[in-house]
Order: structure tokens, then sequence, then C-alpha cells
């Protein structure tokens, strides 16, 4: 085992150390312990047998396994207070393992500590010094403060470095008492031993780092600092201190990080400092370790000091060879030093970046990650193109943990120095494509809304995506954007014709399949089956011949097991059936989505399930069907005639948002009766009301309200008197082509037979021409399963005059 | 309240502890906790990864010396490099005491390794930067135990 004749073996500690290891389960070991366990308690009460210190050693060793060992704590205190080396040895080891300033028991050993420190052996008040330092509470550090600031004056070097450390446990504990140690402090520095020395350096730091007048005070020692450090530096070989080459790296790390402290915004002290630092720089052997060791402390003090910008350029390009450095642990600190100062030295910085990039390739997962925080700093407009390379083939092969901190970060480099649209467009699809698993929900939105801004590239993008889908449907997020394209831009991708990429046919089957795949795909989230079915749907009015083959899947899913999916299939269905004449207002391009508008942060009029607006997160298809009438009336036009009369339709989205504002306050989740039934349009009262229709037991009645200068609002009151209920009902109205109108939300849709309950319907106007104020308006129901249509013109509006002002 | 260094572990592969020691006062169950985190980290390790990991507020150096991991845990301002150098020069002082010092040796004599790196580090900072000082002390207070002890077993008149 051991040739150096170190003192004699604990021969029962062994024994009982043998023995619990041979225990071949961790249930007999348990036995082997509580066994010896017993027997150290026994051996506790007895008198003083000479073995006292091997008991004791015995239960460290058990408390070290992860067993209970408290029991001991009294026999530290005994141990401790024994005449005996041996003992105190073992004591003092057992008071620093198994009691902390928070038990009692640490008080009772304060009164031994005290002793011990003024022993006549240097050996035993080496004990209580170092116990002292590792676990003195605050009482126990000012009750002993004095004493220690005795040692620190008047001892051997031995007791002397010993008592530094213990001021400085004492000033981390109680900072008043750092003004006790400030002037021995300072008279240590012009110590020759190294110990010592090093104990009054970390003391001073300890000193000025709590106390800013006292750092004040010891910028004065800067000079003396600064010769200690030459004669390490230039001195000869010294046996006692020598690594590698290097004289003691540890105190010349500890007097540079006083040094960095002294110089910190003080361009005095950092101008006397100067010279030295550049020696150190130049002077220390980086072969080894511990010589960069010093060198990367040197570099830490001068890039946070005042120091002159030649020293600056030196340490930024020592960590440019650090970079370089075979040893990882010497690249990793570079990366993390230049990380730091990115801000501060940019373009320092940016002379090393090709060696930083490189190191995204390394090896290590540590570097790896140092590397891409570093290049994603490095990005600028100037260098995009070429970063962007190395970024995504970075994230083609990074490691798991790396690729959504590297996505996120691509995506806000892209964002700011794209250097064009389809660049940026590209570049989302690529990450989407190579790690879109890992990429943030408000990606499929923002990517969206990228790809609506850029109309030029609707057909180069939508046949970029459908050619990803078909390679890939696992990817969530891409899948998504993907058949949100195809379902906006189908007629793009059918077309076939593209300038940015080749040409490739695309038949309307080869669309649908697309889309069904997604649909029926296991590896599809039910959003993601949303998106697939809501595109399906809007190809409806995108493609000519296979209309039936949507009809077919849509009903499909009217049964379908997901709520969502099949609340949309019914709704999609009631498109095509009731509603089939509004169909390709429904379904239309949409506008450009405006970032921070409403509609961007809604999503889709066209009702895709968004996850992140709770409120909103209503059946879709619903309040859509009923803002839509309102709105988009274009197709009147041709059922009215009269080419004069043209629709004014407010924006999509603006409709959109105010539909979706007022029913996500009254009904968030609610199913479609509530809606209907919620929306209460506001009583036009005591306005004048004006028989405008009566046909078939069918009245329509009028009243309106003035609202300003050009502005007016007409209230329209159906009510249905024959004996058999109407279903179905809806009005639609048309106006003059300077006129612009606006639809709200009708009551309901049923007329019940005797005029049990009547619909109203809200239409704004707005007449900014003033010109002669006619309406159109179209009625049409259903009567016993029959649909019934008919017009009527209104030319003249209560409480205006003849001219409609 | 900082120490450069807060916590020293040993372990070996297994993850069985042969050494702690605490720089900060903690509680037994913060250090069990702690134990389990490092053992965990440090094991998972790749064989060429870099010797420096984050974990919380700390960084953690790391070394393996044949079938023993040393564990380090210093404040995030401290310099890493120089902290493997305290590993390493630990290992020196442990090989110069035991002589090709191996596992069994820390196993079998865990209290001679904790008084030997007493009279190198103390409350988390390096007391003695010279390996002579350092064994000579370690020889002087053996003998002073042996001294005593022989004393100690001598019959009184």
């Amino acid at each position: 085992m051991h040739t150096h004749t170190a003192m004699s073996p604990s021969v029962p500690l062994q024994e009982m150390i043998r023995a619990i290891r041979s225990a071949r389960t961790q249930c007999e070991e348990r036995g082997v312990i509580q066994r010896e366990c017993a027997a150290i308690r026994a051996q506790f009460r007895q008198a003083d047998n000479g073995g006292r210190s091997h008991n004791l050693a015995k239960l460290l060793y058990v408390h070290m396994l992860g067993y209970p060992a408290h029991f001991g704590q009294m026999e530290c205190v005994r141990m401790i207070a024994s005449p005996r080396y041996s003992e105190k040895r073992v004591g003092y080891l057992g008071a620093m393992m198994l009691l902390d300033e928070k038990q009692d028991a640490s008080l009772l050993i304060t009164n031994s500590i005290k002793n011990d420190l003024s022993h006549s052996n240097q050996y035993v008040q080496s004990l209580a010094l170092c116990t002292l330092a590792c676990m003195g509470s605050a009482e126990m550090c000012r009750d002993l403060a004095p004493e220690i600031d005795r040692l620190l004056r008047a001892s051997n070097s031995y007791i002397k470095k010993k008592a530094a450390l213990c001021a400085v446990h004492i000033v981390r504990k109680v900072h008043e008492l750092g003004e006790l140690f400030v002037p021995a402090a300072r008279s240590l520095l012009s110590e020759k031993n190294h110990g010592v020395l090093h104990g009054a350096v970390v003391l001073i730091i300890e000193l000025c780092e709590q106390n800013p007048e006292t750092l004040e005070r010891f910028r004065k020692t800067v000079p003396d600092l600064v010769q200690i450090m030459k004669g390490l530096v230039l001195s000869g070989y010294s046996p006692e201190h020598d690594v590698a080459g290097i004289s003691d790296p540890f105190l010349q790390v500890r007097i540079l990080r006083l040094l960095r402290i002294l110089g910190r915004n003080n361009e005095g002290a950092s101008d006397s400092m100067n010279d030295l630092l550049a020696q150190v720089a130049t002077n220390t052997d980086s072969t080894k370790t511990v010589g960069n060791a010093v060198l990367y402390e040197t570099v830490l003090t001068v890039l946070d000091i005042k120091s002159e910008s030649g020293l600056r350029v030196l340490a930024v390009n020592i960590l440019g060879r650090f970079l370089l450095n075979n040893d990882r642990n010497i690249r990793y600190i570079a990366m993390t030093s230049l990380q730091k100062i990115v801000g501060t030295d940019h373009n320092a910085v940016q002379r090393h970046r090709g060696t930083i990039v490189d190191c995204l390739k390394d090896q290590d997962a540590s570097v790896k990650r140092r590397a891409l925080e570093l290049s994603l700093a490095l990005v600028s407009a100037s260098n995009i193109r070429s970063m962007m390379k190395e970024l995504l083939l970075f994230l083609s092969s990074c490691p798991p943990e790396l690729r959504a901190h590297a996505a996120s970060g691509i995506f806000n480099a892209a964002e700011r120095y794209a250097p064009s649209q389809r660049w940026h467009i590209d570049t989302m699809l690529h990450v989407l494509i190579t790690a879109g698993g890992d990429v943030r929900d408000e990606t499929v939105p923002n990517l969206i809304q990228l790809i609506t801004n850029a109309s030029e590239l609707h057909c180069y993008t939508v046949h970029k995506l459908y050619r990803a889908l078909l390679l890939d449907i696992s990817q969530q997020s891409l899948v998504q954007v993907a058949c949100w394209c195809i379902g906006e831009y189908g007629d793009l991708l059918l077309k076939g014709d593209c300038q940015e990429t080749e040409p490739v046919q695309v038949t309307e089957d080869d669309a649908l399949d697309a889309l069904e795949t997604v649909l029926q795909s296991h590896m599809s989230s039910p959003a993601t089956r949303g998106f697939a079915l809501t595109a399906t749907m809007k190809l409806s009015t995108r493609i000519t011949d296979n209309v039936d083959r949507i009809r077919s899947i849509v009903s499909i899913y009217g049964s379908c097991i997901d709520v969502e999916l099949q609340q949309r299939a019914v709704e999609y269905n009631a498109l095509f059936r009731k509603y089939d004449h509004m169909r390709a207002a429904v379904l239309e391009r949409m506008p450009v989505i405006e970032k921070n508008s409403p509609g961007h942060t809604n999503g889709e009029s066209t009702g895709e399930a968004v996850k992140d607006v709770p409120t909103a997160k209503m059946k879709q298809g619903e309040p859509l069907l009923l803002q839509q009438p309102a709105n988009q009336v274009c197709d009147l036009l041709d059922l009215l005639g009269g080419s004069e009369e043209t629709l004014q339709p407010g924006p999509a989205v603006d409709c959109l948002v105010s539909g979706l504002s007022v029913h996500a306050a009254g009904t968030a989740g609610g199913d479609l009766l509530d809606l209907l039934g919620g929306f209460e349009p506001a009583e036009l009262s005591p306005a004048p009301q004006v028989l405008a229709y009566d046909k078939g037991g069918v009245t329509l009645t009028l009243s309106c309200e003035k609202q300003s200068d050009t502005g007016l609002t007409v209230t329209l009151t159906a009510s249905n008197s024959s004996d058999s209920d109407l279903s179905s009902f809806t009005l639609q109205a048309a106006v003059p082509k300077s006129v612009q109108l606006h639809m709200k939300a009708p009551s309901g849709d049923s007329l019940p037979a005797r005029g049990t309950a009547k619909v109203t319907q809200m239409v704004v106007l707005n007449n900014p021409n003033k010109v002669n104020l006619k309406m159109r308006v179209r009625v049409s129901y259903t009567r016993q399963g029959s649909p019934f249509q008919d017009t009527v013109q209104i030319d003249s509006f209560p409480g205006l005059d003849a001219a409609g002002q | 309240m900082t120490h450069s260094m807060r916590f020293l572990l040993l372990f070996s592969r297994q993850g069985k502890l042969r050494l702690q020691k605490w720089f900060t006062p903690m509680s037994e169950r913060e250090k069990k906790k702690i134990i389990r985190d490092m053992t965990t980290m440090v094991l998972a390790r790749q064989p060429r990864s870099c010797n420096f990991l984050h974990w919380k507020d700390l960084k953690v150096i790391y070394k393996r010396y044949a079938s023993l991991y040393f564990c380090l845990a210093i404040e995030n301002q401290e310099n890493e490099l120089i902290a493997l150098e305290v590993i390493h020069r630990y290992v020196e002082l442990l090989d110069k005491y035991f002589g090709n010092v191996c596992e069994l040796d820390i196993i079998f004599n865990f209290e001679k390794a904790y008084f030997i790196l007493d009279e190198f580090l103390i409350g988390g900072e390096i007391q003695e930067t010279s390996k002579q000082m350092v064994n000579r002390s370690i020889e002087a207070s053996d003998m002073l135990q042996e001294t005593m002890e022989e004393y100690m077993s001598k019959p009184a008149f």
C-alpha cells in the first residue's frame, strides 16, 4: 500500500472499513454499520481508554458514507478539550465535519479554541486556527478577533499565514471587524514568506471588496505589489515555488486579482501597473496550463482596469491565441472572456470571428455553446450571409440541448439583418426544415406574416413549402406554415410556372393528396390537422375540378372524434350548403398582415386555431359567418344589378377584430347558440319606424339615427306573421358607390310563426359625398324546406329629408 | 459571504464519496443534494469534454485521476485554470505522502487526506503555496502524534 513511513495506520478504523466494504448488499452494509455504531456509542460512554481517537475516526467514516452521526458531536467537544494531540486532531476534524455554527455544541468548543490559540505547540495552534476559519460563528469571531490580530503580528510564518486566513473568515462573518485588521494586513505585505504573503493579499482583497474607503487606502500599496510581482516574474528558478517554470503561480494570480480591484475605475493606479502587466503578458511561458492560468488572470485584469489601448489589444490577442490552443479548457475560457467584452471591444473581437466560428465544430458541448453565443453576438449587416451559412450548418448537427437557442438566435439575426425578403424566407424555412420541433410557438404566425408581406414571392414560397411537405410531414411548425400557404396560395401552386424555381406540375389532386396526408397522419398534432382542414377548404375556391373531393373530405371530418376538427368540418359543411353564395368571399385571399396589428396576433380570419390567444379560441367559423355577410357583399353586384351600386366592404381585418373582440368579451369558448344569442344590437328608440317590405307574412321595418354629418345608423327589424316558422333568415344590403356600408351581425336567423320573435340588424352608413341615399335590401329565408328570396329598394329613410341628408 | 472555493468533493466512478470539504456552512440536506447533483453531472460528462461546468451561480472544476474524480466548486469570478492547478497540487501532496497514491489509500486513511488538505487550504483559500512546506508540516504533525502516543503508552510511575 504505502511505502512512505507515514504514521501508523489506525488498525481498528481500517478493520471496520474492511468489514463495511466486504458487505455485498446495501442491507448487509446497513447491518454492519448498525453494529459498529452501537460499539462506538458504547465506547463513547466508557472512561478514557486510549482508543478514543480511533473510535471517533470510525464514526466520521460512517458519516461520510451518509449515515447519521450526530451522537458523536459531544464526543468531538470532549476530544478537542483533551491534552493529547492525536485526540485533539481527530476532535477538531470531527467538529469541522459534524458541527456547524447552527449547532449548540459548536459554542462549547469556543473555550477550547481560545485556549489552543495560545498553546505552546504551533501544531495545536494550527488546529484551532483551521477550525475557527472553517466554522467560526459570528460570536466566536467577535470573541477571538483580538487574539487573531495578535497572532498576525507576533508569531512565526506558519501561524501568521493561518491567522491571515482566519482574519479573512472573521471579516466575512462580521464586516465591522475589518477595520481591526487593516494595519496588520498592510504590514504583512513586507513579509518574504509566500504563504504569509498569499494570506495577506487574500485578506486585503476581502477588506477592499467590503469597504470602498479601505480600498482607497490600499491603493497606495500598488507599487509594492508591482515590486513583488516583478520579483516573481523576473527572478530565476526558485525550487520551493516553481511550477513548470512559473514562480509561485498561485501567488501571482492572487496579486493580479488585487491589482485588478485596485486599478478598477482609477486612472492613476491603472497607469502604475501598466508596464508590469505588459511584462507579465509577454514574459509568461504559455506552453503549459499553469502559465496560461497566469496569462488568463492578466488578461482579465487588463480588461477590467483603465488600461491603455495598446495593452487592451495585447490582451484580446492573447485570447485570440487561446482560441487556437489545443487544450479545450483554454479555448473555453477564451470564449467566455470574449463574450464578456464583445459589447465593449466589438471590433477587436470581430478580428477573431473566423476562429470563433470554427469552434462551432468543436467536439466539446460547452465549447460549442460558447461559440454559438459569441457567433450570434458577432453577426452584423456586413457578415450576415456568411455567418448565416455557418449558423445553419451548425444547426443541422448541433447537440439537441442547443437547438432551441440556436434557432431563436438565427431568427433574431435574420430579422435584424436580412439582406432581402427572399433570403429571409429561405432562412426561416431552412430552420423549420432542420429544427422545426425546437422553435417557439410564435414562429408560425411570424413566418406567415412575413410571407404575406412578400407578395412577389408568394408563388416561390408556396412551391418551396409544397416540396418540403412532400419530403417530411413530421415537423409541425413547418407543416402548419406549408398547409397555410397551400390553402392560401393554392392557385399559384397549381398554375405551375414560377420565375424563381424550377417549374413543376402540381395537379389539384396532388395538392389535395398532400393536405389529406397531413390530415390523416398520426404524426400531425391537432393544431396541424386544423391547419390542413382549413387549407383544404380554402382550396375549394381556388381549384375548379375537384370541389367534390373537398366536399367529401369536409363531410367525413364532420364526425371526427377530435372536437375541434369536427366543429370546423361542420361549419365548412354549412359553408358549402347553406352559405355557398358566400363561400368565395369567406375564403378569399387574406390581406397583408401588419406586424402587431390585432389581426396579426389573432391569427387568420378564416379560422385557424391560434394556440396563444385563449380568449379568441372559440368556434372561429361561426362569428365569421355572422360578420362576413355584413361586410362582403361583393357578389350582390351580380344579384342586384344596377351598375352604379357597388359595395364598400370594410377591411376584413377590421371586421374580424370588432367581431372577435365583441364575442370574446361575452362568450369565451361558448357554443354557437350563445354567440348567436349573446349579441345585442343597440336599440334605436324612439326613432320613427317605416315599413319597407311586406310580403308573405314577412315584414321589414326600418328606423334611422343620424350619428354625424355624414354618418347614419339604420336598424332593420323583421317579423313573421304567417303560420309557419322561417329559418335561415338573412338580409343583404347594397348602397350607391360612394356610400360606405357596414352591416352588423343580426340578432338571429330564425323568424318563428305568428310574430313571436323578431330579427333585428343594424346597418351603419357613411355618406361623405352626400349623394342621394338609396338602399337595396335582399331578403332570403327557408320556409318548410324551400328557399325563398326577394328584393326591395328603399328610397327614403325616416328622419332624413328627401335628399337623404 | 463569498469564498473563492465553496466545496471540494472526491468520489469514485461509481459515485461513492471519498472526501467532502465544505467551505461555507450548509445543512445536511443541502450537502446531500449537492453531492447527488455533482456526481450525476460529472459522471455524465463525455471523455473529451472540457473540465468546467456551470452549476447554479458557481463554476465547477473537475478532473479525474485514476479512479477518483476531484470536484472543486469556485465562485463565478474565479480563475478556472488556477483551480485546476489547485486540484493538481492536492493530488501531488497526497501522492508524496502515500507514495503513488491510489483510491484505497484515501479510503483507508481518509482522516489523513483531510489533515493534508487542512495544511494546504483553509476557509476556502490557499494557505501555503510551497509543496515542501506542506509536506514538512504534515510530517511534523505526524511525529507529534507518534511522540504523544508513545509517551502516553509508557507506564506511569
